[in-house]
C-alpha cells in the first residue's frame, strides 16, 4: 500500500462507509473534548468583545473534531505544534483552560504568564511546542521536533498543523523535502478551513488538494473529513503508525471549516452566510456526536445535557479565573529574556 | 438567572456601533453559536453571536439604534423555565455606559500600575547586563601554546563539545562530505559520523528552522551558514522563533542553539557576498552576538557559545580563517561570554574594534606609536551583552575614542558604542568619538574600489589623530 500511496501522490483516503465507529466511551469523550472547545472559543469570543481580551484572537469555532480526532491517535510523548489558531490544540493537548484562558487575558497565571497571550503558548508538560504567529514558521519547527525523536532514537512523533494559508509558503517545501529525505517522523496535518484569511483557496491554490502537495517529495498523503472525529482518528491511527515504523512524513489534509472569521475584526464577507448555515446544519462534528450518542442510547438527552452543564461550568470557571487573575507583576518585563 | 447580551468590542479600537438589525425577535429560541444580531462600526458589519442558550426574553436596544457603548446591555436570555417578568430591565443609556477596555480605565489599583508612569515603576535592569562576566580564567604559566589558526581552532571547539556532549551535532551546507566549504569542519564527518555530521540542502530558511525545533526539544544544533549573506533566507526563524520563543513561554521553553559561518567581506566576491552583519542581530534581545579576532578567543568562545543555554549567533571571517595565532594548549578552554580583552594597552586613545577590524585596529597602533601615541585598542569579541564597562574604564583613561568596524555606519555597532560612551563618560571626553567603517555604498567588485569601500589602516591613524587633535 505504501508504493501505491506515493505512486499516484494520494494515498487511498478512507471513505464514509469505511469510518470506523466509535466505542460508546470514545464517542463520549470525543463530545465532551469538542464541546469544551467549542464552550471555550465562544466565551473567548465573548471576552474579547468586553475588551477582556486583547490584540488578535483565531477562534476554533467548527474545527474542533480534528484536534480531538488527532490527539486520540497519540501516546505520551507525542509532540504537537501549530499556528495561531491554537487555543483548540492546547485544550486537546490537555492543557488547563484556566491556563489558557489567563494567557488570553493578560494574566500571570497564564501559561506564558501573560507574555505571549493568544497565538504564544506552550506547555513542555503536554508535549505542546506552541503557538507560532509567523504562517507556516511551525512547520520547519515541527519538522526539528521529528528530527531530535529520530537523532534520540525514540519513537515519538511530531504533529505539526498547519493552514491551507501556510500549505503556500516555501518554508513548508523545505521541510517536506529534509523530512522525506530524512525519514523524519512527522505527520504535516493541514487543517483546510477553505479560507486563508479572506482569500479562498481556489483562489490562492494552484492545486487545491493540498494531500497531493507531497507528490513530489513522495510523502503520502491523503484528504480526511475533518468534520467527522472518527474518519480524522482513523487516519490519525494510520499515519501515526507510518511514523512510528521508521518511513517518515505523512501529509493528512483536513477538510474542516471554520465558522467564525479569521481574527475577531473579520466581518467575513467573503463568503455566504448560506455556505455557513449549510456545514453548521449539516456537518457540524460536535452535532453529529451528539446525535449518534442519543441514537445508540449510550446517553439519554438528560444524561448529554449533564455533560454540557459540566462543561459550561468548566469553562465558567476558567473565565472566572482568567478575569480575577493579577496582571503580571512589573519585574516581569525583564525577565526571560536569557537563561 | 436571565443572561445578558452585551454589545461587543470588533476590534481592539472600537468604543461604540450601530445596532444595524436584529435576526432574532423576542420568544426565539436562541442556540450558542446562532446569529442573532448585526452591528456597524466605521470599518465593516459584524455579525454577533449567541454564546448562551435560551429563549431571547427581551430586546434592550431596538434596530437602528446608533452609537451604542461596547458592554451595553443589548438583550436578556432566558434560560429554561424563566419568562420575561423576571427580567429587571436596565436602562437602555449608552453613553452612560461604562467602558470594558482597561486601557481605557482611570481605574488604577496599586497592584496593576499603568506601565506609561516610570515613576511609580522601580525598573529593574535588562537581564542581559545582570550577570557580570567573569574575567578570562588563568592561563597557567609555562603553559605550552600551540600555533594554530582561526579555522584549526574553530574545528577543535566543535570537535571538543561533540566529544563532551552527545546532543550537539553540526548541520549545514556541504559541512560533511565537502568537509566544510571553507573547511572549518574537516574530519568532523570522520570522527562523528553522518548522524551528528550533516549535510543539509540549499534551505537555510528550513534548516535554520528545523535547527531551531530540534533545540526546543531540548538538542543543541551547530547551525552552520555558508556564510551570513544566506542567512537573511533564515532572518525570520532565527529572530522570531529563535529569539523569542523563551520571552513569549515566559520562561518555559526556550532554545540552545549556534548559527556560525563567515561573515563580512571577503576578497571581490560583490555585493551580496560582502556584507557585515554585527549591527543587524547585535539589535535583538534574546541572542548573544559573538565575533572574535584570535584563534584562541575563536577556540574558548565558540566552545562556550555551544554551551550556553541561548540561541548564540557566532560571527566568523573568511580571511581570518588562514591567519594563525598563539593558542593555550588546555584540556578545556572555555572563555567568558559578554566580555572584552585589551588586545593592546595604551593611554593615549582608545581603539574598539572587533573580529576582522581587530587587524586593521592593531596595525595602526603599531604606525601610532611611532608618532609617539599609545593607542589603547580593545577586542569587543562579544557583541551582546556588551561589555561596557571595559570600554567606558578604558576612555576614562584616554579621554578619546575611535570605533572601527566594517559594517556601514547608519545604525552600526559603532554608533551604538559612542552612544554608551556619551552616556558613560561624557565628562572624560576630550574629543567627540570617531568611527571608522565601510563606505555607504554596497561592495564593489573592482579590486581599487573595494580597497576603498572597506575601512584601512590609514583611516584609523587619520581618525586616531584627529580625535587627539593631532
Amino acid at each position: 500500500m505504501a508504493d501505491a500511496a506515493v505512486k499516484d501522490a494520494t494515498a487511498t483516503p478512507i471513505t464514509a462507509s469505511q469510518v470506523p465507529e466509535f466505542t460508546k466511551a470514545q464517542d463520549i469523550g470525543a463530545y465532551r473534548d469538542m464541546l469544551t472547545i467549542r464552550r471555550f472559543e465562544e466565551k473567548a469570543g465573548q471576552m474579547y468583545g468586553m475588551g477582556l481580551i486583547g490584540g488578535f484572537c483565531h477562534l476554533y469555532i467548527g474545527q474542533e473534531a480534528v484536534v480531538v480526532g488527532m490527539q486520540m491517535a497519540l501516546k505520551p510523548g507525542d509532540q504537537v505544534i501549530t499556528g495561531y489558531r491554537d487555543h483548540g490544540h492546547m485544550l486537546a493537548c490537555g492543557m488547563d483552560p484556566k491556563g489558557v484562558m489567563a494567557e488570553l487575558t493578560g494574566r500571570s497565571h497564564g501559561y506564558s504568564r501573560g507574555k505571549g497571550g493568544s497565538m504564544h503558548m506552550f506547555s513542555v508538560e503536554k508535549g505542546f511546542y506552541g503557538g507560532h504567529g509567523i504562517v507556516a514558521a511551525q512547520v520547519p519547527l515541527g519538522t526539528g521536533l521529528a528530527f531530535a525523536n529520530r537523532y534520540r532514537g525514540n519513537d515519538n512523533v511530531s504533529i505539526t498543523y498547519f493552514g491551507d494559508g501556510a500549505a503556500n509558503q516555501g518554508q513548508v517545501y523545505e521541510s517536506f523535502n529534509m523530512a522525506e529525505l530524512w525519514k523524519l517522523p512527522v505527520i504535516y496535518v493541514i487543517e483546510n478551513n477553505r479560507y486563508a484569511m479572506g482569500t479562498a483557496s481556489t483562489r490562492s491554490s494552484a492545486e487545491t488538494n493540498l494531500s497531493r502537495r507531497g507528490l513530489s517529495f513522495k510523502i503520502p498523503g491523503e484528504q480526511v473529513d475533518g468534520m467527522d472525529v472518527r474518519a480524522v482518528k482513523a487516519a490519525g491511527d494510520k499515519a501515526v503508525a507510518w511514523c512510528r515504523a521508521g518511513k517518515g512524513p505523512y501529509i493528512l489534509e483536513m477538510l474542516t471549516y471554520r465558522y467564525r472569521g479569521h481574527s475577531m475584526s473579520d466581518p467575513a464577507k467573503y463568503r455566504t452566510r448560506e455556505e455557513v448555515d449549510e456545514i453548521r446544519q449539516h456537518h457540524d462534528p460536535i452535532d453529529m456526536a451528539r446525535h449518534r450518542i442519543i441514537e445508540k442510547k449510550w446517553a439519554s438527552e438528560d444524561e448529554v445535557k449533564k455533560i454540557d452543564t459540566e462543561v459550561r461550568d468548566r469553562i465558567n470557571a476558567a473565565t472566572e479565573f482568567a478575569t480575577n487573575d493579577p496582571e503580571p507583576d512589573l519585574s516581569e518585563l525583564f525577565t526571560d529574556v536569557y537563561r | 438567572m436571565p443572561t445578558n447580551i452585551l454589545m461587543p468590542a470588533l476590534s481592539p479600537t472600537m468604543e461604540k456601533g450601530n445596532l444595524a438589525k436584529w435576526l432574532k425577535k423576542e420568544g426565539d429560541t436562541v442556540r450558542s453559536g446562532d446569529i442573532i444580531a448585526e452591528i456597524e462600526t466605521d470599518k465593516a458589519t459584524m455579525e454577533v453571536e449567541a454564546a448562551d442558550e435560551g429563549t431571547l426574553g427581551k430586546i434592550l436596544v431596538p434596530e437602528g439604534t446608533q452609537d451604542v457603548a461596547v458592554n451595553t446591555p443589548i438583550a436578556v436570555i432566558l434560560g429554561d423555565g424563566e419568562n420575561a417578568s423576571a427580567i429587571k430591565a436596565p436602562a437602555v443609556a449608552p453613553a452612560a455606559a461604562k467602558p470594558a477596555k482597561p486601557e481605557q480605565s482611570e481605574e488604577v489599583t496599586e497592584s496593576q500600575p499603568k506601565v506609561e508612569e516610570p515613576k511609580a515603576v522601580k525598573t529593574p535592569k535588562p537581564a542581559a547586563a545582570q550577570s557580570e562576566p567573569a574575567e578570562d580564567p588563568d592561563v597557567p604559566a609555562g603553559t605550552e601554546m600551540v600555533t594554530m589558526t582561526v579555522r584549526e581552532a574553530l574545528r577543535d571547539a566543535m570537535a571538543e563539545e561533540m566529544r563532551r556532549d552527545k546532543d550537539v551535532f553540526v548541520m549545514g551546507e556541504e559541512v560533511a562530505e565537502y568537509q566544510g566549504a571553507y573547511k572549518v569542519t574537516q574530519g568532523l564527518l570522520q570522527e562523528f559520523g553522518d548522524r551528528r555530521v550533516i549535510d543539509t540542502p540549499i534551505t537555510e530558511h528550513g534548516f535554520a528552522g528545523l535547527g531551531v525545533g530540534a533545540g526546543l526539544a531540548g538538542l543543541k544544533p551547530v547551525v552552520e551558514f555558508m556564510t551570513f549573506n544566506f542567512a537573511m533566507q533564515a532572518m525570520d526563524q532565527i529572530i522570531n522563533s529563535a529569539a523569542k520563543t523563551l520571552y513569549m513561554s515566559g520562561g518555559q521553553m526556550g532554545c540552545s542553539i549556534v548559527f556560525r559561518g563567515p561573515n563580512g567581506a571577503a576578497a571581490r566576491v560583490a555585493a551580496q557576498h560582502s556584507q557585515d552583519y554585527s549591527s543587524w542581530y547585535s539589535h535583538i534581545p534574546g541572542i548573544k552576538v559573538i565575533a572574535p579576532y584570535t584563534a584562541a578567543d575563536a577556540k574558548g568562545l565558540l566552545k562556550a557559545a555551544i554551551r550556553d543555554p541561548n540561541p548564540v549567533i557566532f560571527l566568523e571571517n573568511e580571511i581570518l580563517y588562514g591567519h594563525s595565532f598563539p593558542v593555550p594548549k588546555l584540556d578545556d578552554y572555555v572563555l567568558p561570554i559578554g566580555k572584552a580583552k585589551i588586545a593592546r594597552p595604551g593611554r593615549d586613545v582608545t581603539i574598539v574594534s572587533w573580529s576582522m577590524g581587530m587587524s586593521y585596529a592593531l596595525k595602526a597602533a603599531e604606525e601610532l606609536a611611532k608618532e609617539g601615541i599609545e593607542a589603547e585598542v580593545i577586542d569587543l569579541r562579544t557583541l551582546r551583552p556588551m561589555d561596557t564597562e571595559t570600554i567606558v574604564a578604558s576612555v576614562q583613561k584616554t579621554g578619546r575614542c575611535v570605533t572601527v568596524e566594517e559594517g556601514w555606519q547608519q545604525s552600526g555597532v559603532g554608533a551604538e558604542i559612542a552612544a554608551r560612551v556619551m552616556e558613560h563618560a561624557f565628562d572624560y571626553l576630550d574629543a567627540p568619538v570617531a568611527r571608522v567603517s565601510g563606505k555607504d555604498v554596497p561592495m564593489p567588485y573592482a579590486a581599487n574600489l573595494e580597497k576603498l569601500a572597506l575601512p584601512s589602516v590609514a583611516d584609523v591613524v587619520e581618525a586616531a589623530k584627529a580625535v587627539s587633535y593631532r
